[in-house]
């Protein structure tokens, strides 16, 4: 069971506390859309084992959804960050690089 | 024979004689004894029959590790079987019966399948039990499980008592001997802090028993000692009789504590830990390993270590003669231990050429007989061992010479427990020299930091020697050297096929040598494909014992190394532990939480039939006197419909929306438009996902110009309040928009019916009239003196406001509504009359009409869905090409021709069969009920080109052959110019 | 405001501690830009700060937490509460805001006595060990949400939502019962 860190509240917090939400850094695909970007929005995830980006929300705590970068093989967590953003911060790719250089990037 | 020695034993008090009884019989054992040693030291050697071939069986460990001897525990309420003798502690009037056999312990049927063993090989069930299938449920189930298994499920609901606990360390030590001990008083010193889990129940591990010095003192002075000052310190916790059962991801630890195990004083019987670890060192020890030899499972056959054990913990020895088997020096001291207490070693039968290291030394000295380069053919006895046979081992097992015994102490090396090691991923590393898989230290389990979370130490990572493993810690320690032992695992070396069907590697699940080879012959290479095969390691002691022995014997069988071959997963809990304490809190009225609205009270005292609404309960209906529930939801119904009924609808979701954006938000959620709704009004409104599909719906309001209030499903309030939360933070984070879940603020209460209004009126205090509250409006005021919110909405088609007022006097206003309504002839209702009404009405069900697959334009509410909007969240899922598709089933009524009530769920078949054979299907009821007003069934269905086909009749084939007939019709059934809402 | 009853009407049990339902207790959840003046002001007027990240201020019988970066719960008396509550909508009307009476929508409770950590240890997973005074910690009681916090010498305070009172209760009743002690 992971413990994460909410970074609205900063505690570090264990897996009941929170709820899973999926991939992180979607992109909505809405109307006008191909078939294509639309199939990928709803259906397309990376699955990866390796350096993953992720939703979670402090459900039982302050509520608010919080992204993590964890590796989905050894559950390193690298970071997590408020989800008010459309990428990673900066710092957490530099960190990610350095412990996994061939990781492939978040997009 | 086994007996109490008159003298010693360091573990016991023998001012504290405790009484028990083994299958009925009186017995006696001392305060500190096991059930084990009590069992042995009352002369009982035989303590149980095997599981699959019925072989007698006695004790073969002293600890955790013990495969034969479980039995079953206490009686009644307080049954369990499958209890382990050796780690349950002695109490008084203990009841103990044997498992495994019928009728009885000394004459058992199931026996005979020790003759026909050869007729029992490795998968015997899956090769035998093939055919024919209706066998296997009528004939070949029943017999297994009547003659397989272990002890008795117990049938009463258990009257004990458990519960859980959190806890958080820098440190968490996992055992209790030297190693742990020495560990915990490093961390702690370092000023972490620390928490010692022992499963047992004293300190010091085999240290004591095995002897040697620890910093100048004996053992036993070291550890009373250590434990002293670790007492002392306040960042340390000693916790006794607690086994570490786990250890998962970010170091998270599982402690299994007994707490009150027997007691009557009001503790719980067991506590599980859930533990935080910063590191976890194991301190776990080491196991002894038996020897494939054949009858290394007649009663009286033991481990080495479990013979000392017996005689210097509890005082009891297993038997007068006692030949020890051994590949190592480590055994000889347990013929030492033997002579000391007075008893006879009549030989070591020590499988190396030669053995010169000081304990085998020491044995010459004291006048035992080593026999080296020597194995045992076989030991003679069936119920008791009586002798063995002596070979050479490197041969094939002719008898050199027969020694009689009633003992036979085993020593094939030991095995470091790497089980917590291994849980969470630690790697293990084969050590070629001492024949043991090991930790890896440098590819230890990782944490939440990429940060090793354990740690190991002693005999757990090893280290074999006392002065090795007092090292480990910078503490001075000297035991005898030993010299090397040599990896034996079969006995002898080239042991015939038929010494080989006797030789036992699962005790528990009797797997011999013969049947690993025999996989590995019919082609398993696996480890863990062999491990379900023979099932060997499997059951309640996981392999302690069994594991290396077989893995060796597969690796030998492959012609492989060992390291290739592997091991099996190391799965927790490192032992069983009790369903109470998985549980904990959560049983009986705290299984779960029951969500009660303010009014639960009175309709339980009212006799409602409870309905579970998500966590809710709702009542179903209000049976009076002998009334049945289909008869009161009928009273319910049309006293609603011709007088006035109360619903109580708390449960619905409120949840408030507001900000500058709030109109541009709702327009988003909603299918329709709701930024154009006016203040006052109320308008039903629809949700979809991002897949188009329908996910809930209710009755949103207007409360000011920057403020609404969404109505949602009862099951549906948290869902939505998450997903409008989601929306908001993730996506459109610079929409200026607040929201907040009100649903438990408010009771709210429907009085619906034609009387609705008189109600109303009479309470006073709020004009309700059609003029000052038309139908869809709102108003605040105070009604009956009670703060009230009042809309006038309906989902009955009946006069009907839903009324909101705060929770805390909820039950105060739904008393008022009941004690004014009685002219009136109110009455309450329940979910089902609500069901039934909104049926009658044509209006849809979250959860019946949808299933997460429907969309709206499924349901003939393309009127909810806004052609204005650029965008609302499912509107480009429902342009996609199988939404448009014309041939969806849509929603419409359905009659029966003879007014009889469909099953639900029925389809409605079609011409013709599909890829498999079954009929084609072309629809299928959602809701279906009986409509007390128009004394009929009716129902709603989705079909396909349902609303083109009205008049038609189809077929909906139900059970045992019926077919129901029923017509394609107008999903509104009653009321359908809808002149009674609207008054 | 006479007919308003809590939801188990100030029920408790004694074992190791003492577990009990507060009974009516007000509460208004505010939520809001933390750092609006107005609020600050607004707040000032009741003797109260605007709380920093997880912490709980105490004045003159009332209590004002952090809950989330843009939202506060206040709690008061009962019956003061829709009046605060209409004040405080008026004092941050000008601002994007939320104010709401969540009086009735939750239940308060106090676990008292030396060893009430104990009750709680076994319910949530917190680090009673190292919770500190002044601080509101938002988890989880066994399956449902709960935020407690230190409310007195020996006393910690706990709100759920009115619907699961009785399982609350259920919950600290039996994780308090005499025999259970851990330490």
């Amino acid at each position: 069971m992971l413990t994460l860190t909410c970074p609205y509240c900063g505690v570090t917090v264990e897996e009941t506390e929170l709820a899973p939400g999926g991939e992180a850094h979607l992109k909505r695909f809405g109307p006008g859309a191909s078939d294509e970007d639309f199939e990928g929005y709803l259906f397309a995830r990376k699955n990866p084992k390796g350096v993953h980006f992720e939703r979670w929300r402090h459900a039982y705590g302050c509520g608010k959804w919080f992204l993590a970068a964890r590796c989905t093989a050894t559950l390193e967590v690298f970071g997590t960050y408020p989800a008010q953003t459309t990428e990673p911060p900066a710092e957490l790719i530099v960190k990610i690089n350095e412990k996994r250089p061939n990781w492939g990037g978040w997009k | 024979m086994s007996t109490r020695l008159a003298k010693g034993g360091r573990l016991i008090d023998r001012a504290k004689p405790l009484n028990f009884t083994f299958n009925g019989k009186p017995m006696r054992g001392y305060a500190g004894d096991t059930l084990a040693s009590a069992l042995l030291g009352a002369g009982q050697v035989m303590l149980g029959r095997s599981f699959k071939y019925h072989r007698p069986r006695g004790l073969v460990a002293s600890g955790a590790e013990e495969p034969n001897a479980l039995v079953n525990l206490g009686r009644n309420n307080r049954h369990e079987p499958d209890q382990r003798t050796t780690t349950t502690e002695l109490f008084e009037g203990a009841e103990a019966t044997s498992q495994n056999h019928w009728p009885s312990l000394e004459f058992d049927v199931g026996a005979i399948n020790d003759t026909f063993y050869r007729f029992l090989p490795a998968g015997f069930y899956y090769k035998t039990f093939m055919a024919p299938r209706f066998a296997w449920k009528h004939v070949f189930e029943p017999i297994i499980r009547q003659s397989a298994g272990l002890g008795a499920a117990p049938k009463e609901a258990d009257p004990d008592r458990y519960e859980q606990a959190y806890d958080y360390c820098d440190v968490l030590v996992v055992g209790g001997g030297v190693a742990g001990l020495a560990a915990a008083l490093t961390e702690a010193r370092a000023g972490k802090r620390v928490i010692v889990m022992e499963q047992t129940a004293h300190w010091g591990g085999r240290a004591p028993v095995d002897g040697g010095q620890i910093d100048g003192q004996e053992p036993e002075s070291w550890v009373a000692a250590a434990v002293e000052t670790l007492s002392d310190m306040a960042n340390v916790r000693l916790m006794l009789r607690t086994m570490a059962a786990g250890l998962h991801d970010h170091g998270y630890a599982i402690g299994y504590q007994s707490v009150g195990e027997h007691a009557a004083d009001g503790r719980p019987r067991h506590r599980l830990w859930r533990v935080r670890a910063g590191l976890t060192i194991t301190a776990s020890g080491a196991i002894e390993r038996p020897i494939a030899f054949s009858g290394n499972d007649v009663p009286g056959v033991m481990l080495a270590s479990a013979v000392r054990d017996y005689l210097v913990n509890w005082a009891v020895s297993p038997g007068d003669r006692v030949v020890v088997v051994t590949n190592n020096d480590d055994a000889y001291r347990t013929a030492l231990a033997v002579q000391a207490a007075g008893l006879t070693v009549p030989a070591i039968i020590d499988a190396r050429e030669a053995a010169t290291g000081e304990l085998p030394e020491l044995a010459r000295a004291r006048g035992i007989k080593v026999m080296t380069g020597r194995g045992v053919a076989k030991v003679l006895g069936r119920k008791s061992v009586t002798g063995v046979e002596i070979c050479a081992q490197a041969g094939e097992g002719g008898v050199i010479e027969t020694v009689a015994c009633d003992c036979v102490a085993m020593s094939g090396g030991w095995s470091p427990v790497v089980h917590l090691w291994s849980h969470c991923g630690g790697k293990l590393v084969w050590d070629d020299a001492a024949a043991m898989f090991r930790p890896d230290a440098t590819r230890p389990p990782t944490g939440a930091a990429g940060e090793p979370l354990a740690r190991v130490v002693g005999a757990a990572n090893g280290l074999l020697q006392l002065g090795a493993i007092m090292d480990e810690a910078g503490i001075p320690a000297v035991s005898e050297v030993e010299a090397p032992l040599m990896p034996v695992w079969v006995m002898p070396a080239g042991a015939k096929e038929k010494l080989k069907f006797k030789a036992f590697l699962d005790y528990q699940n009797d797997v011999k040598v013969s049947d690993v080879q025999l996989a590995a012959r019919e082609g398993y290479e696996s480890v863990e494909h062999t491990k379900r095969y023979t099932t060997l390691g499997m059951a309640s002691d996981q392999g302690k014992l069994s594991n290396i022995n077989g893995l060796a014997i597969l690796s030998d069988a492959l012609g492989r190394p060992i390291p290739v071959t592997g091991t099996t997963t190391f799965r927790p809990p490192y032992t069983p532990i009790s369903f109470g304490a998985v549980t904990g809190e959560a049983r009986g009225e705290l299984f779960q939480p029951l969500r009660r609205t303010p009014m639960h009270g009175w309709h339980e005292a009212k006799g409602a039939h409870w309905e579970p609404v998500g966590l809710w309960r709702r009542p179903y209906c209000y049976p009076k006197a002998g009334e049945s529930h289909r008869t009161a939801v009928n009273r319910e119904i049309v006293n609603t419909r011709t007088n006035v009924g109360l619903l109580d609808a708390s449960t619905l979701g409120k949840i408030v929306v507001k900000g500058p954006d709030a109109g541009r938000f709702l327009d988003m959620l909603y299918t329709n438009m709701m930024s154009n709704l006016a203040v006052g009004k109320c308008r039903y409104g629809l949700m979809c996902n991002e897949n188009g599909f329908l996910s809930d719906d209710g009755v949103v309001v207007r409360l000011s110009e920057d403020t609404w209030l969404c109505h949602t499903t009862s099951g549906g309030a948290d869902r939505i309040h998450g997903w409008m939360e989601d929306w908001l933070q993730c996506e459109w984070w610079d929409w200026k928009v607040y929201t907040a879940n009100l649903t438990e603020q408010y009771a709210q209460v429907a009085v619906v019916g034609p009387q609705a209004r008189m109600l109303l009126e009479k309470l006073g205090g709020m004009d309700v009239s059609k003029e000052a509250l038309p139908f869809m409006t709102f108003a605040e005021g105070t009604l009956g003196g009670f703060p009230a919110r009042v809309f006038r909405i309906s989902f009955s088609g009946e006069l009907s406001y839903e009324i909101a007022v705060p929770a805390n006097m909820g039950l105060a206003f739904w008393e008022a509504l009941n004690a004014a309504g009685e002219e009136f002839g109110v009455m309450p209702y329940g979910t089902e009359a609500l069901h039934v009404m909104r049926a009658e009405k044509g209006f849809i069900m979250i959860g019946d009409e949808t299933d997460g697959t429907v969309i709206p334009q499924d349901l003939g509410l393309g009127w909810a869905i806004s052609k204005k909007k650029e965008d609302y969240l499912g509107k480009r899922a429902q342009e996609r090409s199988h939404m448009t598709d014309p041939k969806r089933w849509k929603l419409v009524g359905l009659e029966t021709l003879d007014g009889s009530v469909l099953p639900d769920g029925v389809y409605a078949v079609a011409e013709g069969h599909n890829a498999n054979g079954q009929r084609n299907t072309q629809g299928r009821v959602t809701s279906t009920y009986y409509s007390p007003m128009l004394k009929r069934g009716i129902a709603m269905g989705l079909v396909l080109n349902g609303p083109d086909r009205m008049g038609e009749v189809l077929d909906f084939p139900a059970d045992k052959g019926a077919v129901f007939k029923a017509k394609i019709v107008d999903p509104v059934f009653y009321d359908k110019e809808g002149e009674k809402a609207n008054v | 405001m006479s007919e308003a009853i809590s939801a188990l009407k100030g029920a408790s049990h004694t074992g190791f501690a003492t577990v009990a339902e507060a009974g009516l207790t007000g509460m208004i959840s505010i939520r809001a830009d933390l750092k609006s003046k107005a609020l600050a002001k607004a707040l000032k007027g009741l003797g109260l700060s605007t709380p920093g990240q997880r912490k709980v201020i105490t004045a003159d019988g009332r209590s004002v937490a952090w809950m989330s970066p843009d939202e506060l719960l206040l709690i008061c008396s009962y019956d003061e509460a829709p009046g605060l509550s209409q004040s405080l909508s008026e004092a941050l009307a000008k601002e994007h805001s939320l104010v709401t009476n969540v009086s009735d929508a939750r239940a308060m409770f106090t676990v008292s006595g030396e060893k009430g950590d104990e009750v709680l240890m076994k319910l949530c997973p917190v680090d009673f060990a190292t919770f500190p005074e002044g601080e509101m910690r938002r988890t989880r009681a066994a399956q449902v949400a709960a935020a407690l916090w230190r409310s007195g010498p020996q006393e910690l305070s706990v709100i759920c939502f009115r619907s699961v009172a009785a399982y609350m209760l259920g919950l600290l009743e039996v994780s308090s019962r005499k025999g259970g002690e851990i330490f």
